[in-house]
């Protein structure tokens, strides 16, 4: 079974890492000819690098427009990140890592247990609304629950390992540090562990095919990233150059 | 031409404007007239629908996915959060909700996921992608003939996906495959030809000139001039065409003439580059944009002017400070210590500032006034030197000249702002409906204003704004009278150099 998993998360990881670079170099080399920022908009570049860490940190747009999807969007992603970065362990020796990131890692470990049921909280919230909400239900397909359920049942099943059934996760750290050098050790078999495993594994490998591409997305917005001074600087995509050298 | 009874309800003004309950289809039957072969080839697109538009319109989709970056970003990124879904003003005065942001964005990207994502192509119903049908294109011309790309639902996306430029790729794809909208398309056709969307030939504008020439003496006695194509003047006026024809439009640039006059500096129109609008944003063209506005800079060459100053226009506002330097730049044959183009509202704030105007506030004592942001000003320009500088001067200017003002409610007004309902393509009595229906926001803010402070008057300094509520005022028991040119304002209030006073103090 080890063997399988093994396979399972190096293809998965693959996927995950080929299919995110494809996008983010089309979206990279995709030009964007006209200056088309929200105003109103940081007119230096320094000034987009904050609005930029507002919106991906706080989720600034989404606090403008409307209170519930921001707070359990929030719960959810914050929780989210907090859970990666107590997992990053289970991959990486500390030796690996400058000293004050594993430091920070260590602090994070309590916090990242709360954080999951924050996660998990906030994904039942976004389920619900879903639900709930006429506008939100009309826009909804089918893999917009799914996704939800996924990420829920990821959560939970995580929960299910630290609280109720407790799983050797010495082991579970060998098997992931071994698979660096393809000499993993053998995988507790547990029920929650195969679930949680088995559906991190699913959603690594959707995730380039999937509406998850808000993650690179957002950092390529046009109206998000660009700086506001169309007047002082000619800003020209190579298209449009090419277009004026003709006529 | 004689006024048609309306098909449809007015809507009714609630006390605070409501989110709706999604009911399908309210607004399926709603299409703009299609535009005659002779507007299209004009454009250089077909002249009518294609026969192979299912692979025509595919093909243009794929090309512009690679040309925008906020396409292409855009398709993929919606996660269907709905933070937009109450955003619309089409959405709120409709209840359909393929007037949500985010219901029209998916009329385009469910085809954009069945033919250009793995998920679309293997599972379509899971991830809601569909075939590109005649049903398809026909909705596609409906609903994205419905959106005023105003940016509302830009400002609270989490990604900033911007509806306007999903309309904009939509309608070029229909373009392409020769579906053209009447409206957008004609005129275009139109400034093509003459210089501006009215279709005013140059001897016209000299008349109407002429005429604001006399009207301005006979009232203050101080002869400002109205100068057309005047070479060698150090500003050319562009200005939309609206000014030059109706009210109160034309009272704004009357107003704008006599700024120019006090501030001591020649300026001239040009018969040739006679319009500010651009409607080849509305399109989404690119190429049509690029050329309307070659016109502006080849009539600042000939005319040898130093500085480029664009009357009241939102969109215009856009295409000017956003895009004309990408379009038709560099603009370094004029005088670089002026931002190129500049809007009217800097000019005459920048004149206020040195004192070089006087003003009688209590010539506009009469009204109490409120400023309505329009959509494209607020949300896809600047004025002056600093952010929201767009909210900041015109409401400046209003004050300076006025001295009773209150603004709408503030979810209604800067970067909220609604739209008045007629932006981006839709000012054409085809689209009535959608245009009376979709100002209900804005006339709900309006009427909460006058009833809680006392407005009476409401300023825009957009051309489309103008229209729109001097049509959609009085369906909303309204006057028509009461949307004003914010130079208006200033033209009211102004005392000019040797300005005769006598008649006014009397009064």
């Amino acid at each position: 079974m080890s063997y399988f998993f093994a396979l399972l998360f190096i293809f998965a990881t693959l996927v995950l890492v080929i299919g995110l670079a494809r996008k983010i170099i089309q979206y990279a080399r995709t030009p964007a000819p006209l200056k088309i920022a929200t105003t109103p908009a940081p007119i230096t570049r320094s000034g987009v690098v904050l609005r930029m860490f507002r919106e991906v940190v706080f989720f600034e747009s989404l606090f403008k427009g409307t209170k519930w999807t921001w707070l359990f969007g929030w719960m959810f992603h914050i929780g989210l990140f907090l859970v990666l970065l107590r997992h990053l362990r289970y991959f990486v020796e500390p030796s690996w890592l400058p000293g004050w990131i594993w430091t920070l890692i260590e602090l994070i470990q309590p916090v990242g247990i709360y954080a999951a049921f924050a996660m998990v909280a906030g994904l039942v919230g976004l389920f619900l609304r879903r639900i709930f909400v006429d506008r939100v239900r009309y826009i909804s397909a089918p893999s917009d629950y799914l996704w939800l359920i996924l990420l829920g049942f990821i959560g939970f099943s995580g929960l299910m390992m630290k609280f109720v059934s407790h799983t050797d996760v010495v082991m579970v750290k060998q098997f992931f540090i071994g698979l660096w050098t393809l000499s993993w050790g053998p995988l507790p078999v547990d029920f929650p562990l195969i679930v949680h495993l088995s559906l991190v594994a699913i959603l690594m490998i959707f995730f380039p095919f999937s509406k998850l591409l808000h993650v690179p997305g957002v950092f390529f917005s046009p109206t998000r990233n660009q700086v506001d001074n169309p007047r002082e600087k000619r800003h020209l995509a190579p298209w449009a150059k090419a277009m004026e050298e003709q006529n | 031409m004689a006024k048609k009874k309306p098909t449809f309800e007015t809507p009714e003004l609630g006390e605070y404007y409501e989110v709706p309950e999604v009911t399908e289809g309210t607004m399926a039957h709603l299409s703009p007239f299609v535009a005659q072969p002779v507007h299209n080839t004009d454009l250089n697109f077909p002249g009518e629908l294609v026969d192979d538009w299912h692979g025509k319109a595919l093909e243009k989709l794929d090309d512009l996915r690679t040309r925008y970056r906020s396409l292409q970003v855009y398709l993929d990124s919606c996660v269907k959060c709905g933070a937009c879904t109450d955003k619309c003003h089409y959405y709120l005065g409709t209840k359909d909700p393929k007037n949500m942001p985010v219901g029209r964005q998916d009329l385009l990207r469910k085809v954009y996921r069945r033919y250009f994502t793995f998920a679309g192509m293997f599972f379509p119903k899971l991830v809601g992608a569909a075939d590109l049908t005649r049903e398809t294109l026909d909705e596609w011309y409906s609903y994205y003939h419905q959106c005023s790309q105003c940016r509302r639902c830009s400002v609270f996306c989490p990604y900033g996906i911007d509806t306007a430029e999903i309309s904009m790729a939509a309608r070029e794809i229909l373009d392409s495959i020769g579906y053209g909208q009447k409206y957008c398309n004609e005129i275009i056709a139109k400034l093509n030809k003459v210089g501006n969307n009215l279709g005013l030939p140059g001897p016209a504008l000299a008349d109407t000139l002429e005429g604001l020439e006399e009207d301005v003496f006979d009232e203050t006695g101080v002869e400002v001039k109205y100068p057309l194509d005047q070479k060698g003047a150090d500003i050319l006026l562009v200005t939309p065409s609206a000014d030059f024809f109706a009210e109160p439009h034309v009272d704004g640039l009357i107003g704008y003439g006599k700024v120019f006059h006090e501030a001591g500096l020649s300026w001239t129109i040009s018969s040739y580059a006679s319009e500010a609008a651009n409607f080849g944003m509305f399109i989404g063209s690119y190429e049509n944009m690029r050329r309307v506005s070659l016109r502006i800079r080849k009539a600042a060459m000939d005319l040898g002017v130093k500085r480029v100053v664009f009357g009241e226009c939102g969109h215009a506002w856009r295409v000017a400070y956003a895009f004309l330097n990408t379009l038709a730049g560099p603009f370094d044959f004029l005088d670089p210590d002026y931002p190129v183009p500049q809007h009217i509202m800097e000019f005459t704030w920048d004149q206020i500032e040195k004192g070089n105007l006087n003003f009688d506030k209590s010539a506009n004592d009469e009204m109490t006034l409120t400023f309505h942001d329009s959509c494209n000003v607020a949300r896809a320009t600047r004025m002056g030197s600093k952010p929201g500088g767009q909210m900041e001067i015109p409401r400046n200017v209003i004050k300076a000249v006025c001295n009773n003002y209150a603004d709408m409610h503030y979810d209604t007004i800067g970067e909220k702002t609604f739209c008045c309902g007629g932006g981006g393509g839709l000012l054409t009595d085809d689209l009535m409906e959608i245009r009376v229906k979709g100002a209900l926001p804005r006339m709900t803010a309006l009427r909460n204003v006058m009833e809680e402070e006392g407005v009476t008057h409401i300023a825009a300094i957009c051309a489309i704004c103008k229209s729109q509520f001097t049509k959609v005022l009085p369906y909303y028991g309204m006057d028509m009278d009461q949307i004003v040119s914010i130079h208006q304002l200033v033209s009211n209030a102004i005392i000019m150099t040797g300005q005769n006073t006598d008649d006014v103090e009397t009064k």
